[in-house]
């Protein structure tokens, strides 16, 4: 019986306690640089599309949400002819994000996606890329990796050796 | 023929009722949200006093579905029986000296039996969804009105005792010098608990229980019913409240304020007391309910009734 008076007592008393509400749309929470919200792909350094169409984030996508397409340029480079991703399916688990080789796929902390019509969550390539590097700048995937394209051979990538010739023994 | 004012002052009841009801749920939610550190509903008009409106609207537009299992007519009675014989009892009520659509001598004795019939409603509504937890919810009505009943009329009769008079407005008139919830505190006590049942409200709203009945009573109910039964509800916590102020804190009685403003004030605090009772308990388990209601409070009920005949017998106050 007294318990309860205390209860009532003490419950009274949250009257002129603080909210704990985050009023939201007035009153925005800090989400970090690294929250996994809205996709996009980045752009290298020199403002070409990282992505290669490796097709690995469609892959590794638990939901199946990224559809892409690869297509090849006369130098030799891959890069996607679309890629589409259905944010009404998509979870923003980031597993696209960790399967990326190129650092092209990148989750921003954006959530403010509603949309009334379905389809306007289905986002091509051009709703996707940005302009900048998103978190890795100055990284090239064609200019790291040991792949030939049109004016870079092999072994003339940043920090590679030349191609070792394998059926001449001598050093 | 028909008494014009008579007419009129029941138009301005009815038409103040329902949305001082509505603005009651809006209240309620906005204080059960400060008591637990959140805000509550504000987004709709100022302060979201306008979102019992908004409720009612989409509340009005729900689908009106009778379960093809159901009792058809009584499904249909059910609401507006609880809806109603509560409203009845607003008859009685005296708001002010100059407000009383019946000053009827058997007053109290009118609230008293428009409750019990409130109960048929609630137990209606369980019987003919022909549901088992409507129907579980309906029986447990039954028991805890029949249990609640008894001592809630007991406990009045202190009131009766020292005001010499089933009337209303004479049981006012006699707290002109001390209001009765200091001679009659355990009555007043027990009026409150037993108002809390009837009312069906948190913690004893076994009937409705929506963590272990889905609902209870009204579990197939939807749209405009369920509306009326929350309404019957909502009503009825401003009934006892209104009914606690006219038998114990002196109805319109106060200095300096119009009479009106002290009953509403008066009223007004009960009910938040109400949500407050909301906030903080528990629901009790249900056979623990039915033996703190005939163990205890109907025995206190009793000794506080023959205490309050000795003293009043032997010439005390």
């Amino acid at each position: 019986m007294w318990s309860q008076l205390v209860t009532i007592w003490r419950v009274f008393r949250h009257l002129f306690a603080a909210r704990d509400t985050v009023r939201y749309p007035e009153q925005k929470p800090y989400l970090s640089p690294r929250y996994r919200g809205r996709i996009v792909l980045t752009r290298d350094p020199d403002g070409d599309e990282r992505c290669v169409a490796c097709n690995l984030c469609a892959v590794a996508c638990p939901v199946d949400c990224i559809s892409l397409q690869k297509t090849e340029d006369d130098d030799g480079r891959w890069r996607p002819a679309f890629f589409r991703i259905n944010f009404s399916r998509c979870i923003m688990c980031g597993l696209c994000e960790e399967a990326c080789p190129t650092y092209a796929i990148q989750l921003t902390p954006d959530v403010e996606m509603s949309e009334y019509d379905r389809n306007s969550l289905v986002y091509e390539k051009e709703h996707l890329t940005i302009d900048g590097q998103g978190k890795y700048p100055g990284y090239s995937f064609y200019r790291k990796a040991g792949i030939s394209i049109k004016g870079k051979a092999k072994g003339e990538a940043d920090q590679e050796e030349k191609p070792v010739d394998v059926r001449n023994l001598l050093p | 023929m028909w008494d014009m004012e008579l007419l009129l002052k029941i138009t301005l009841l009815v038409s103040t009722l329902l949305p001082t009801a509505a603005l009651l749920v809006w209240l309620e939610r906005r204080l059960l949200g400060f008591w637990q550190e959140r805000c509550g509903p504000n987004r709709v008009g100022p302060f979201g006093i306008l979102q019992s409106l908004a409720d009612l609207i989409k509340i009005l537009f729900k689908h009106d579905w009778i379960p093809p299992f159901a009792d058809k007519p009584l499904f249909v009675l059910a609401p507006l029986i609880g809806a109603l014989a509560v409203m009845m009892s607003f008859v009685v009520v005296p708001l002010s000296p100059g407000w009383m659509i019946s000053d009827s001598h058997i007053g109290l004795l009118f609230f008293l039996a428009m409750t019990s019939l409130a109960v048929y409603g609630v137990l209606l509504a369980g019987w003919s969804s022909n549901n088992k937890y409507a129907l579980l919810g309906g029986m447990r009505a039954a028991a805890q009105t029949i249990c609640y009943e008894v001592f809630m009329g007991v406990s009045l009769l202190g009131v009766v005792i020292l005001a010499g008079s089933f009337r209303l407005s004479d049981i006012v008139q006699a707290q002109q010098g001390l209001w009765f919830v200091i001679p009659q505190f355990v009555g007043f006590v027990i009026f409150i608990i037993a108002g809390i049942a009837e009312s069906h409200r948190l913690p004893f709203d076994l009937p409705e229980a929506e963590t272990e009945l889905t609902g209870g009573f009204h579990t197939e109910y939807s749209g405009i019913k369920f509306a009326l039964f929350f309404l019957g509800e909502y009503l009825g916590i401003m009934l006892i409240s209104m009914m606690a102020t006219t038998l114990f804190l002196g109805g319109w009685l106060g200095p300096w304020l119009p009479p009106l403003v002290w009953f509403l004030l008066k009223t007004l605090l009960l009910i938040c007391f109400f949500i407050l009772l909301r906030a903080s308990l528990p629901r009790p388990r249900y056979d623990q309910l039915l033996a703190f209601g005939w163990k205890w409070l109907l025995p206190l009920a009793l000794v506080n009734l023959l205490v309050t005949a000795a003293i009043k017998l032997t010439g005390g106050t």
